[in-house]
């Protein structure tokens, strides 16, 4: 494992490997709000926090596999073809979910038809695949996958969930289309006749909450610093 | 993540010999073929499964999209059995789908399309052997939420106003939208779009009169049970 999890913060690591792995994922290397990858995706699909769940969950099982596929391959990789052989996986990996979701989850692949043959460019899966999964054992690689997934998912439902309340006064519009009538208890209308707030569900809305999404970690960051340097200090310093 | 291309070079290494072995153009191009092998056996195999249910969501969605244009009491048939292809103006095949109670067509459904604000307007177009509209439905577009996306039924009502319309009826010239002299209305601050889909609902009508004789004719079984 190694440094293999490429931290982009200073931070002294603590805890576990596993623990560190999932901090990374979900948090402090988390795909969009620390590299700043795959927007491209997640800009296009959270109009809803409906379809930020199924885009997030497409691409975390695309991650896991991919991962998997990558770790595994290590004993026979060549440095100089690793780069096609990881495009060849992705993007098998994505046309079989492709396939699947129409067959399966037809309502969903109707939505996200066009932005799921996108997952085989989002970089997040190359870079997994390239920083992590090449130098880690098996466990480890799907684990980071994994988690790297649902950082990546947490951040698509959560920016859908902002854009759909502002922009239509709804959440989770459609979920029982997704999951299954029995989720249908998490559609919810919180604004009633509601007459929209466009701007939020266009293009421009996306930056914009994204914006404000990088800006929200940094300060909780930044405060977490300062409480930390603080704790420090009293300790160094006994009364 | 620019650290990763230094450190990968280090790679297991099951020895010296693994190693050059791995330098060798042929080796690398064996790994990439055997991969890609795999990866379109994996594939092959995906599109086996898939295919049967894939085509049934499709006419699902076919089905579905009919029903709204044809009311289920005007037919006995199966809508998609008796389907013909004719074509347009522009020389395109369309698909029409017709619906026959006692072997007589009641009504047909096709899919006429306009050129929206923002990529094509797909409008599924119901019609009588009169020709008035039994129904007009948008299947797919990309207009603008908020403005352009009123066409949808389950938005606004607008488009259930082509109901019984016909092309005689109003004439000609007033199957235009308002702004342009015609009998539709515009949305504020969107006219591109219910102006397209007029026109297209117009051509779809234009389409019916052509090829009216050879669409309203009773269908011909093979096959008589």
């Amino acid at each position: 494992m190694s440094d293999a999890a490429a931290t982009d913060t200073p931070k002294p690591r603590e805890g576990t490997p596993w623990a560190r792995i999932a901090r990374d994922g979900l948090w402090d290397n988390n795909v969009v709000l620390a590299q700043l990858l795959a927007l491209c995706p997640l800009l296009a699909v959270t109009g809803t926090a409906t379809n930020g769940l199924g885009m997030g969950l497409a691409s975390t099982a695309v991650l896991v596999v991919s991962n998997s596929v990558v770790s595994l391959l290590r004993p026979v990789m060549s440095p100089q073809v690793r780069i096609p052989v990881y495009i060849v996986v992705i993007a098998t990996l994505v046309t079989l979910v492709d396939l699947f979701l129409n067959a399966y989850v037809h309502q969903l692949h109707k939505v996200l038809g066009l932005f799921i043959a996108l997952i085989v460019v989002n970089c997040a899966i190359l870079g997994r695949a390239e920083s992590f999964a090449s130098k880690s054992p098996l466990p480890a690689a799907a684990f980071d996958g994994l988690l790297s997934g649902l950082g990546f998912t947490a951040v698509l439902v959560v920016l859908g969930g902002v854009r759909e309340i502002i922009g239509s006064g709804t959440l989770f519009a459609g979920a029982s289309q997704l999951l299954g009538p029995a989720f249908g208890f998490l559609e919810i209308t919180l604004i009633p006749d509601y007459r929209g707030f466009l701007i939020a569900i266009l293009p421009p809305g996306g930056f914009l909450a994204l914006g404000f999404l990088l800006a929200g970690k940094r300060i909780l960051d930044r405060r977490a610093a300062h409480r930390r340097a603080i704790a420090q200090a009293r300790a160094a310093a006994p009364a | 993540m620019s650290d990763a291309d230094t450190t990968l070079a280090q790679a297991p290494a099951s020895g010296p010999s693994a190693e050059s072995l791995r330098e060798r153009i042929p080796y690398q191009a064996g790994l990439l073929g055997v991969v890609t092998l795999l990866a379109t056996g994996l594939l092959v195999l995906a599109d086996a499964l898939t295919r049967g249910p894939i085509a049934e969501r499709r006419a699902e969605d076919l089905a579905a999209s009919l029903a709204q244009v044809i009311p289920a009491s005007l037919h006995d048939n199966d809508l998609t059995a008796d389907a013909l292809t004719v074509t347009d103006a522009e020389g395109a095949p369309v698909v029409i789908y017709r619906a026959v109670r006692d072997r007589t067509v009641t009504g047909v459904a096709y899919q006429v399309r306009g050129n929206g604000y923002s990529g094509a307007i797909d409008v599924i177009l119901g019609v009588d052997p009169a020709g008035r509209i039994l129904g007009a439905r948008v299947l797919a577009h990309a207009e603008t939420p908020g403005l352009g996306d009123k066409i949808e039924a389950a938005k606004d009502d607008w488009i259930l106003a082509f109901d019984g319309l016909s092309l005689g009826d109003p004439p000609a010239e007033r199957w235009v939208v308002k702004k342009d002299g015609g009998d539709f209305d515009q949305f504020s601050g969107a006219t591109i779009t219910p102006r397209a889909v007029v026109g297209a609902i117009k051509g779809g009508l234009a389409l019916f009169a052509d090829h009216r004789d050879a669409l309203i004719a009773p269908p011909v079984r093979n096959i008589d049970h």
